[in-house]
């Protein structure tokens, strides 16, 4: 398989900064607003060099959505920032009313999303946002994997006109993809080649994907794996052409299996090319505190809980 | 005719419309609607500094948002009959594959509206935000809003408030529809909200008090009085106390014509109390 080069791990959230503080310098239009986490959001650089186009809400996301729905009307591009849960649940009306529905330009840009989160337990985690934004008509979904594509998808969003809903985390993980690649909202990107399974995988759990990948290859298992940044609009070409090559799938998500990635790949496989599915994903569970590592491990949600079901998968075909 | 009859002339012609548009579909909010028909009237046919055509960013005019969206009868009667788009689509209120919903939204590209509105407690942070562009872009023009009183029993509108005094927008003017009613009963009935002037004031706003909000030499000079107020680094609530079911005796002083449509014998006596003058859509 192609061997992927941890370039240093990074979390993906100084990914979203960092695509920020650019984008502030190359377009004037974009604004920032933050609800009291500036630090956690890394929204640092931006504040600081364009306080003029800084807006710190306070403890108020429902405010802080409203706010920059109305930024929009006046040709300015907002970037919301906190944590993935106040981000969608805490706000979820005002997502839909008054950015959804009234189509806004607003970038809802979350971090500290899934379980790796961490020790703050479930009340700040969430593994249900994927499935509440993706319902949203009109939203796009994207979920970054690496430091590099989390600010390439930030730069890359700033460019697209209508909401989206762009979902990043806190821990350092592997920093992989290309420094410079172009982000290219609703494309998958094939990340190795193989025969016997396709594993589509998006978030945090890319990179276990292809550690499975490694430890099916050293079985003689080939498998196929695929970086779904976007959830929404679902690249469904690329997953249908792979798995008429292999005939089963793992789909692989930091989040409810309920409304999540894999469940959005099970109607496109259904609906065209049914197939046997398996799932690496919470199930229908809150979180709790615990590293990041501990509770990766413990829900399932790493390289070796992706090998356990892609033989599974394979053994339905 | 005077200015002010010709403002009273259209206030009339607008009541009719909302009549005649509830009453079509047998939904919709008429009290709301007719206690805010000489507000909709004065705003839009001499505060709103407007532009044509409508353009969504709205830059270099005064922009105006209705939070309270179940009042859309008298907004898209003004907005029609202030030439935003034909007066004959108001026959198409509440109808499948309209632009006029039952609540106003942007979705449908009617124009005039430049948010959806209807779930309640948004329509101020939006406006703050249009506001903050004015800002940005250094338009000197201002941003108005409406807000119904019940309406301000959701929370959101307090970070709104908090948020806008807090960082000194003082481009803004919010009115609130003071009727003291709301679907299920008087405001003190169903949420006291206490002094509300106090509390608006509390909040770090100058307060305009309109209390003739029904009266359209009242509101333009409470209006122009609260224009004269912007710039000084403090937001503008204005109080409109208005009657809910205005200029139609038996909607008049009680919640019960909230959110229900006139039969027939009732549309009747509501046009009789309101003579056609602009000419009926």
């Amino acid at each position: 398989m192609k061997e992927y080069i941890n370039t240093g791990s990074k979390d993906t959230r100084s990914g979203f900064g960092a695509g920020l503080e650019e984008m502030g310098n190359n377009n004037n239009k974009v604004v920032a607003l933050c609800a009291d986490l500036t630090g956690s959001l890394k929204m640092d650089e931006f504040k600081a060099q364009h306080p003029d186009r800084f807006f710190q809400i306070g403890i108020a996301e429902a405010n802080m959505i409203g706010i920059a729905a109305g930024l929009t009307i006046g040709g300015y591009i907002p970037f919301t920032g906190t944590f993935a849960n106040f981000s969608t649940g805490r706000v979820y009306d005002q997502i839909r009313q008054s950015v959804a529905y009234s189509g806004k330009n607003v970038k809802i840009c979350a971090s500290h999303a899934g379980i790796t989160l961490g020790e703050d337990g479930a009340t700040h985690q969430i593994l249900e946002d994927l499935g509440l934004m993706k319902m949203l008509p009109g939203m796009t979904v994207i979920n970054t994997c690496d430091y590099n594509q989390t600010k390439a998808a930030t730069l890359a969003i700033a460019e697209f006109e209508g909401p989206v809903y762009l979902r990043f985390g806190r821990p350092k993980v592997p920093n992989f993809t290309p420094e410079n690649q172009i982000f290219e909202i609703g494309k998958a990107i094939q990340l190795t080649e193989g025969k016997d399974v396709t594993i589509v995988a998006t978030g945090h759990l890319v990179w276990e994907a292809l550690e499975a990948c490694k430890s099916l290859e050293s079985e003689g298992i080939s498998a196929e794996v695929i970086n779904i940044h976007t959830i929404k609009p679902l690249d469904s070409e690329a997953i249908l052409k792979s798995v008429s090559k292999t005939g089963c799938l793992v789909s692989a998500e930091e989040h409810n299996y309920l409304g999540g990635l894999g469940e959005s790949i099970s109607r496109i496989l259904v609906s065209n090319q049914p197939v046997p599915q398996e799932f690496v994903a919470t199930n229908d569970t809150f979180g709790e505190s615990g590293t990041p590592a501990q509770l990766m491990e413990k829900y399932g949600l790493n390289s070796t809980s992706i090998v356990t079901k892609a033989k599974k998968t394979i053994s339905r075909k | 005719m005077s200015n002010t009859a010709a403002l009273h002339a259209f206030t009339t012609q607008v009541r009719r419309d909302i009549l005649r548009m509830v009453h079509r579909v047998n939904s919709g909010h008429p009290g709301g609607s007719l206690g805010c028909a000489e507000f909709f009237v004065v705003m839009y046919q001499v505060m709103l500094e407007r532009k044509s055509p409508f353009e969504m960013n709205g830059i270099g005019e005064d922009l105006f948002f209705l939070s309270n969206g179940h009042i859309s009868p008298v907004y898209y009667s003004v907005l029609a009959r202030s030439g935003y788009f034909p007066v004959e689509e108001l026959n198409t209120f509440r109808h499948i594959d309209s632009r006029l919903q039952g609540h106003p939204t942007t979705h449908e590209g009617l124009p005039g509206i430049r948010i959806a509105s209807g779930s309640l407690g948004q329509g101020l942070s939006v406006a703050v935000g249009a506001a903050l562009a004015k800002k940005l872009n250094g338009d000197k023009q201002l941003v108005y809003s409406l807000h119904g009183d019940g309406e301000l029993q959701e929370g959101q509108n307090w970070e709104a408030l908090m948020y806008a005094a807090g960082n000194k927008v003082d481009n803004i003017i919010a009115t609130i529809d003071y009727n003291g009613q709301q679907i299920d009963g008087s405001t003190d009935d169903v949420l006291p909200m206490g002094d509300m002037k106090a509390k608006l004031e509390a909040f770090g706003w100058d307060v305009v008090e309109i209390e003739k909000g029904n009266d359209i030499e009242s509101i333009i000079t409470g209006l122009s009085k609260a224009k004269s107020m912007t710039g000084k680094e403090k937001p503008i609530a204005v109080l409109l106390h208005t009657v809910m079911g205005n200029g139609v005796d038996f909607m008049m002083h009680t919640h019960d014509w909230h959110g229900k449509a006139p039969n027939d014998d009732q549309l009747a006596v509501g046009l009789n109390q309101n003579e056609a003058t602009l000419g009926d859509y």
